[in-house]
């Protein structure tokens, strides 16, 4: 294993400056520990996808970036340390995080949610217009829009998540198991929306997914989580090659 | 290949509908709960009106309507801290009975006109919510109720408590701000109907309004009915959780003291410590038939619970008005078994 870890991590590297940077990073849930002290960075215009069974630690990893869990360790985003900061104040500097389970306002409306989604903007005019550019890129949601969010399709509620996530205009995008409970045609579909956002607006992506194959697809780098510990590291391209990636999560 | 065509349409015929059936539940929730509670008033109705005329019964329903409006705008404030915390704030009440009580200082004591001396009451017991909201909830994880409603009812202890040591047991004559001689009476349909009592009507609907457009149509609205729907996606889209419930706090207890001065600008009811106890027993009631999330549910269930205050009180005999209170809690407990949200209150639909 050592050795995979060392082919996996001695390849080309993309330099460039990383935006979120986390160092011997360590939860606990209470007593029990679930990450035992884990580095990792996100450079600027990346799509990092962290992979890994269940219970390995991906979840909570994507929940101490944004304080959600009780952390020790360094987080840097954006030059300044955030793991003293409360997650509100978190998500004010500008990470935007689509939680497990897509964490819809169920009781609000579709347009609503995109208007909480912007509520530390100030601008009116650029809010409504990112909006109308929401309601263009997810149709379904513009048909919906006076809609209670909670009356939407498990599909719909996830465009709706990342929507609302991008109405904040973040500077990192976090994702946790966008796949979850999708069909594969819908999951498919939000993937190539998620590449495309990341090639054209250069939205720089955290993705925690179990569905590695569909994560390489748009993922640049890729880390490997095993038992709150990070097993591989790589370029989505070497670690899809990898012999253990393969076999453990890939399935052929 | 017709027949896979005709497959794939059948499917997503069924899908259609079931979320069609979905939508036609939500809105069958608030239109149903309607309907209960009107045919219930309507078969009473029309027993009662049998029994003694229909001039008798015009008169107990306009007596019954100022305390209906009033025990509305109580189940009002249980319901914004309901929604927001799922906690019932016990200390409501005495809330409200405290800062009536310096509104009656301002007007009696030190002159101030009413309005004013009542308005400045309900700021007064906004701030003194928001700091209670601080300093007494805030420490405590919002997700465990039991502390913070143990919490709720020492402060009810400590104001009622506060309030007889500063104001003394013995009752005093409330200042209207309504017009309120022997004179200020309209005659509607053969019945007598104060100013005043319209004057609490009007006070509790143009509450209400501002509170729904407040809601709907003000960002602090916006961010408060977010956080009453998911407290962590607050979080997560930058919403400051504290000060918004504090916002939602200070709104009750302005809401709550406007409700206790109304109550007594009726006249009928003098001030003194205690008053707000079985206003709030009735306004627990009346926002539970409410179903406690609904803001137009808790207004229909304070005017339903003081009708049937009122109603069984004065057709009923051998109850009389000694036993008003336990009767009107046993008809609601019985509504409660018929539908256990409430008459408005959500059935929460959610997809996985």
């Amino acid at each position: 294993m050592s050795e995979q870890t060392q082919v996996a991590s001695g390849g080309t590297q993309t330099t460039g400056p990383a935006i979120l940077h986390a160092t011997d990073l360590k939860a606990s849930y209470g007593p029990v520990r679930a990450l035992h002290g884990i580095t990792f960075e996100v450079r600027h215009g990346e799509v990092v996808v962290i992979l890994g069974a269940n219970g390995a630690g991906k979840t909570t990893t994507i929940r101490a970036i944004c304080q959600m869990v009780s952390t020790e360790g360094s987080i840097v985003f954006d030059g300044h340390e955030i793991s003293t900061r409360s997650t509100t104040e978190i998500a004010r500097s500008g990470i935007a995080h689509v939680p497990q389970g897509r964490g819809t306002f169920a009781d609000l409306s579709v347009e609503e949610n995109l208007q909480v989604g912007a509520f530390t903007r100030k601008d009116r005019a650029g809010i409504l217009a990112d909006r109308d550019l929401w309601f263009d890129v997810f149709p379904r949601l513009g048909e919906r829009r006076a809609q209670l969010a909670g009356s939407l399709s498990g599909g719909e509620q996830q465009m709706l998540a990342v929507a609302r996530a991008m109405m904040s205009r973040p500077k990192v995008l976090l994702l946790d198991e966008p796949s979850l409970g999708l069909a594969p045609i819908i999951v498919h579909d939000l993937f190539r929306r998620l590449g495309a956002l990341n090639k054209e607006q250069s939205i720089t992506m955290l993705v925690v997914e179990q569905n590695a194959s569909l994560a390489f697809e748009i993922a640049d780098r890729a880390y490997v989580l095993e038992a709150g510990e990070i097993a591989l590291s790589g370029s989505a391209e070497q670690l899809k090659n990898d012999d253990a990636v393969r076999r453990a999560y890939l399935g052929y | 290949m017709g027949s896979l065509a005709a497959v794939s349409e059948t499917r997503g015929g069924s899908a259609v509908s079931v979320v069609q059936r979905a939508r036609a539940r939500i809105d069958e929730i608030g239109t149903r709960g309607l309907a209960i509670a009107g045919s219930v008033v309507l078969v009473l109705s029309v027993v009662f009106i049998a029994m003694d005329g229909p001039k008798l019964f015009w008169k107990r329903f306009l007596d019954g309507l100022a305390n209906g409006f009033v025990y509305g705008a109580v189940a009002l404030a249980l319901v914004l801290i309901y929604k927001a915390t799922s906690i019932i704030n016990f200390a409501q009440g005495s809330m409200a009975m405290f800062f009536t009580f310096v509104s009656w200082v301002l007007s009696h004591e030190q002159g101030w006109p009413v309005w004013l001396s009542i308005i400045t009451a309900m700021i007064a017991s906004a701030l003194v919510a928001a700091g209670f909201e601080r300093v007494l909830i805030r420490p405590f994880d919002p997700g465990n109720h039991l502390p913070i409603t143990i919490i709720t009812i020492a402060l009810l202890s400590v104001i009622d408590g506060l309030a007889v040591y500063i104001w003394f047991a013995d009752p005093k004559g409330y200042p209207s701000p309504f017009p309120s001689t022997k004179n200020d009476v309209a005659t509607v349909f053969g019945a007598r109907i104060f100013y005043a009592q319209m004057g609490i009507w009007l006070t509790v609907i143009i509450t209400t309004i501002v509170l729904s457009l407040l809601l709907s149509k003000t960002k602090i609205g916006l961010a408060f009915r977010a956080v009453s729907s998911n407290i962590e996606s607050s979080r997560l889209v930058g919403v400051h959780v504290g000060r918004t419930l504090q916002f939602g706090w200070a709104l009750a207890a302005a809401i709550g003291t406007l409700a206790g001065s109304m109550f007594l600008s009726s006249g009928t009811t003098q001030l003194q410590p205690l008053f707000m106890g079985q206003i709030l027993v009735f306004s627990f009631a009346a926002a539970t038939i409410g179903g406690l999330d609904s803001l137009v549910g808790a207004v229909v269930g304070g005017l339903l619970v003081a009708q049937l205050q009122t109603m069984i009180g004065g057709y009923i005999k051998f109850i009389g008005s000694d036993l008003v209170l336990a009767t009107t809690l046993v008809l609601i407990i019985v509504v409660l078994l018929v539908r256990p949200n409430g008459l408005f209150g959500s059935k929460r639909v959610e997809r996985v």
